[in-house]
């Protein structure tokens, strides 16, 4: 990639800081997905700010509060509200009603296929709605920590308490308990669809080769890994949690099972947020310090996007293409870098 | 310290048997004309008819954490419920969080001291338990979830006493006292009790642990029958210095330490970590006023359970006894080994 040009043997890092657009969204910030040309940045309550690549700003109203879960297939953006409700959010701005969960329980947790289907959880519920047929339900034993779908087929990852369920919402009787000690909480499928891996409530995460479900222990972290990102191709998991990006090898059919992970970038600063570029070996990382580097996988090399000295990085996402990388920090500071 | 733990939320939590009045007292607070919202996490199949903006329903999820010691459990609901209310912050002042009569309140509490997320944002101020004065002799006997809540907690609120003779009261402040004499006690009826009494506590922060009282020594404006207390045949009470009649609960009581002598901090630390980590599922509050050998500091900790947390609070005062005071309230305690290992710690 041409843009990536760090300075091999210099001391000072280089600096992409000056190119970065910068957008002042006014509200606190959890996360951002690109909606075809836009950022499309999510507060924390009520509204989203779809930000073009001009550093535009229009805000639309999705939620009336806070804003729980969200979820994006670079078309729509799915999103899970206290409110009870869960909608729909498409790249021209518009809204639209997903569901209503009939007791107003929050929505904890979203979910999005490829094909259009999309899931969604309200206590030890998760509900999947596919096309016009009708919507489907799973009871799981405890309250659900995260979804997410498998890549192939429709087959819906739920976790929770003690294990992780795997389930065809088109086929009666189909729920796969995968047991595992500990509270789970996101969970994502290998793009290759042979691991699944949760991030779970203690600093550590799981996974289960699908294929046996022999289990992956991947720990080590100080804190909890809130942010987890295949790279291009999905040979690595980038994660955050630690004081360096730590990415996992999942090049080979043991997963991670017996390897070290890569570790990179490190600073004096807890990694807050990652996102892998879509097409090359390279990731973005966001510290609690404010800080955003671009890593090359390969040799850890990297390049300043945004100084530190700010709240913590909640939002960071790269388009389709990967020509635009999107960030902000928790209050709402954030930034527009094209590459 | 003192600076973080201000721009902290704080958390109430609210416990009491079945039927004590936890609603009544919820109802009173938000009603109140104090100009704080509040974030009021309840039962989602408890009692209903609160009146408030922010009405979370929780599910008492309670989880072992994965760190091989049974008694640290926390409420997983309530670090998910965090999480999300936090992206609300500056909708609300404080959050109460009202268990159901059947909770133990530890894992409530101990949310409060494990996970980092929520340590970061949310303070626990205090563990409020209203108790039913007609009828919490018989559940202290009957119901062990009782007895707990009683042990756990900052302020009791003792309610209903208008429906108790004078000896019945005395009776039930007598076997709370038993339990639990460390306590802030207030005598209610339908729950009308102060707000700064039970709000904004700090029982939880280590700048305010002032001093280490029974509180029974020190709020007593009424009558004490002391003539009418009935022995049971399971408890025994006993004269105490005051002409008070108090109670022994047999299995659940405290302990207090105290020496007017120096700790050597280099044998107490490792003694009292060992302590909880040995007994804590025993022990289900602890805290203490240190003075240690050569150090002008007043050291204080508070622990639940195994967690514990200390630091140095301030200077001694000149002319203030540099006295160590310690308490442990707990189920069981091993009175004979706990004071010889607090003997054991004394600079000689």
């Amino acid at each position: 990639m041409k843009e990536f040009t760090p300075a091999p043997d210099s001391a000072s890092i280089v600096s992409a800081t000056e190119r970065v657009k910068p957008v002042t969204l006014g509200m606190a910030v959890t996360s951002v997905h690109f909606l075809g040309p836009h950022a499309a940045f999510v507060g924390g309550e009520e509204n989203v700010a779809l930000v073009d690549a001009k550093g535009e700003i229009s805000t639309v109203a999705v939620h009336s509060g806070g804003i729980l879960s969200t979820a994006s297939d670079g078309k729509r953006l799915i999103m899970g509200g206290d409110d009870g409700k869960v909608v729909s959010l498409d790249a021209k701005g518009e809204v639209t009603l997903l569901a209503t969960d009939p007791k107003r329980r929050w929505i904890d947790a979203v979910a999005l296929h490829p094909d259009g289907a999309f899931a969604w959880s309200a206590g030890k519920i998760a509900t999947v709605k596919s096309g016009k047929t009708e919507e489907k339900s799973l009871e799981v034993p405890t309250t659900v920590g995260g979804l997410a779908f498998a890549p192939k087929g429709l087959r819906l990852a739920i976790t929770h308490y003690n294990g992780a369920t795997l389930w065809f919402p088109n086929m009666e009787g189909s729920a796969e308990f995968l047991p595992w000690a500990g509270s789970h909480h996101a969970v994502t499928f290998s793009p290759d669809n042979k691991f699944l891996v949760t991030a779970m409530h203690e600093p550590a995460l799981h996974g289960w080769r699908l294929a046996d479900n022999r289990h992956m222990r991947m720990t080590g972290y100080p804190g909890r890994v809130r942010s987890m990102s295949w790279s291009a191709g999905g040979k690595g998991l980038a994660t955050s949690g630690a004081d360096t990006v730590i990415v996992w090898p999942f090049g080979s059919k043991d997963g991670p099972m017996g390897k070290e992970p890569a570790m990179l970038a490190p600073l004096q600063a807890r990694v807050a947020a990652v996102a892998c570029h879509p097409k090359n070996d390279i990731l973005a990382a966001g510290y609690s310090d404010g800080t955003v580097l671009m890593v090359r996988l390969e040799d850890g090399a990297e390049i300043l996007v945004r100084r530190n000295g700010t709240p913590p990085v909640a939002a960071l996402a790269w388009n389709a293409k990967g020509t635009l990388l999107a960030f902000a920090d928790e209050n709402g500071d954030g930034g527009l870098l094209e590459l | 310290m003192s600076e973080a733990t201000s721009s902290k939320i704080p958390v109430t939590v609210l416990t009491g048997y079945l039927g004590a009045g936890k609603t009544t007292l919820l109802n009173r607070i938000l009603s109140e004309n104090h100009g704080k919202k509040y974030a009021v996490i309840v039962n989602e199949f408890g009692e209903i008819g609160i009146d408030n903006d922010l009405i979370i329903g929780a599910d008492e999820e309670v989880f072992e954490m994965n760190n091989g010691c049974i008694c640290c459990t926390v409420r997983g609901d309530l670090v998910r419920i965090m999480d999300g209310l936090m992206k609300r912050k500056g909708k609300f002042d404080a959050i109460i969080v009202e268990t159901t009569g059947l909770a133990d309140p530890a894992p409530v509490a101990q949310t409060f001291f494990v996970d980092e997320d929520v340590q970061k944002n949310a303070r626990l101020d205090a563990v409020v338990t209203v108790a039913d004065a007609k009828w919490l002799s018989d559940r202290l006997k009957d119901a062990p979830e009782a007895k707990n809540q009683i042990a756990f907690a900052d302020v009791i609120v003792l309610n209903k006493i208008d429906l108790v003779s004078k000896g019945e009261l005395a009776e039930v402040e007598a076997r709370i006292r038993g339990i639990n004499p460390y306590a802030k006690l207030h005598r209610t009826e339908r729950c009308s009790v102060a707000l700064a009494d039970v709000l904004d506590r700090g029982a939880f922060d280590l700048d305010r642990i002032l001093d280490i009282e029974p509180d029974f020594l020190t709020a007593d404006d009424h009558d004490h029958d002391h003539d009418h207390h009935h022995g049971h045949d399971h408890h025994h009470h006993h004269d105490h210095g005051q002409g008070l009649k108090h109670y022994h609960d047999e299995d659940m009581q405290s302990l207090s330490l105290k020496t007017d002598k120096p700790l050597d901090p280099n044998v107490f630390m490792p003694w009292l970590q060992n302590l909880v980590q040995v007994e804590g599922g025993k022990i289900l509050r602890s805290k203490g006023i240190l003075a240690f050998h050569d150090d002008d500091d007043r050291y204080v900790f508070q622990g639940v359970h195994m967690m514990l947390e200390g630091n140095h609070q301030r200077k001694w005062k000149d002319g203030e006894p540099r006295e160590s005071r310690l308490v442990f309230i707990g189920r069981e305690l091993p009175e004979k080994a706990i004071r010889e290992g607090f003997e054991s710690c004394i600079v000689s």
